[in-house]
């Protein structure tokens, strides 16, 4: 598997993603935002976390324009793996890759803190290491995640169940306490229609090892590893 | 010419900045406060005289970046 990392100005989690990539065996590629091809026979493209041109106009938006992204375009249209995390799932929406928006938290506050999941689907390139409503503990910190779309698009993510995690509980139980942000329907984590391309808050990437308090990110990293290409 | 290009959340999505603004407001004592939206203001200078090509060149950057049009309107307003 050939993972490639974009690094933008301001991204800031592309080198531990490319340590969680590294660990499970993935040759890591760097690529630059003002590239403007991927590196050869690229599998993966990973839209980092970070604060991308320090969040300006809105988060995501100017390097969702950036150079590479019609190259990362063209890559998710052929049915390429495109892995979009906290800023890249934002820079990913202003892209037009996944639907929707991420706005302000809904009560303002940057949230910091462990985090527990829902996978929503375990039988995409990206989750068929965990089970199917299995609650996993990683970490969210982010000031703009309120997922937000418009109420169509609300109807096909989750009647096409695009919806790939939801914030819960550590019993996998999804409420109102457990949403962290205002995210509508709680999501955290949402597929593209062909389930190639997904976009998280959460940050799969800070646990993989247990001397950082957890490993069940690891297996987010392990199942693209398995299965290089969408099923 | 000048541009003064206005964007604000669509009506009904949530503006918990707004809303952060308001309370402030009400607690300073400002009479009179109902609600307040929060919005952006891009100030633009133009070149050329061509008003007509203007507003089409401020509407495509109000589609491309300016606004997130899934929860955001924008207004164009271009002077002399």
């Amino acid at each position: 598997m050939r993972a490639a990392v974009i690094t933008f100005p301001g991204s800031n989690r592309d080198g531990d993603v490319a340590k969680a990539l590294a660990r499970v065996g993935a040759a890591v590629l760097p690529a630059w935002h003002a590239d403007t091809a991927l590196p050869e026979r690229t599998d993966l493209v990973v839209l980092p976390g970070g604060f991308s041109y320090g969040d300006y106009l809105r988060c995501g938006a100017i390097a969702g324009r950036a150079a590479i992204m019609d190259a990362v375009r063209a890559h998710a249209a052929r049915g390429g793996l495109v892995l979009a995390i906290c800023n890249g799932f934002q820079i990913a929406c202003e892209a037009g890759l996944l639907p929707g928006v991420l706005a302000r938290n809904a009560h303002l506050r940057f949230v910091c803190k462990r985090q527990h999941l829902r996978v929503e689907r375990a039988d995409t390139a990206f989750t068929h290491r965990y089970a199917k409503g299995q609650a996993i503990d990683v970490c969210i910190a982010h000031g703009e995640g309120n997922y937000i779309c418009d109420a169509a698009t609300l109807e096909r993510l989750e009647g096409e169940g695009l919806v790939a995690f939801r914030y819960c509980d550590s019993s996998g139980a999804v409420t109102a306490e457990t949403n962290p942000n205002g995210s509508q329907g709680g999501i955290a984590g949402i597929y593209s229609a062909g389930l190639n391309v997904l976009g998280m808050m959460p940050h799969p990437e800070n646990l993989i090892d247990p001397l950082t308090g957890g490993t069940d990110g690891l297996g987010m990293f392990e199942s693209l590893i398995a299965r290089p290409r969408a099923a | 010419m000048k541009a003064r290009v206005t964007v604000t959340l669509k009506t009904g999505v949530l503006d918990p900045q707004g809303k952060a603004i308001e309370g402030a407001l009400v607690s300073l004592g400002v009479a009179g406060i109902g609600s307040v939206r929060q919005g952006k203001i891009f100030d633009i200078d133009l070149r050329g005289e061509d008003r007509q090509a203007a507003e089409k060149a401020l509407a495509s950057a109000c589609d491309k970046l300016l606004a997130n049009t899934v929860i955001e309107d924008y207004k164009i307003d271009i002077s002399a």
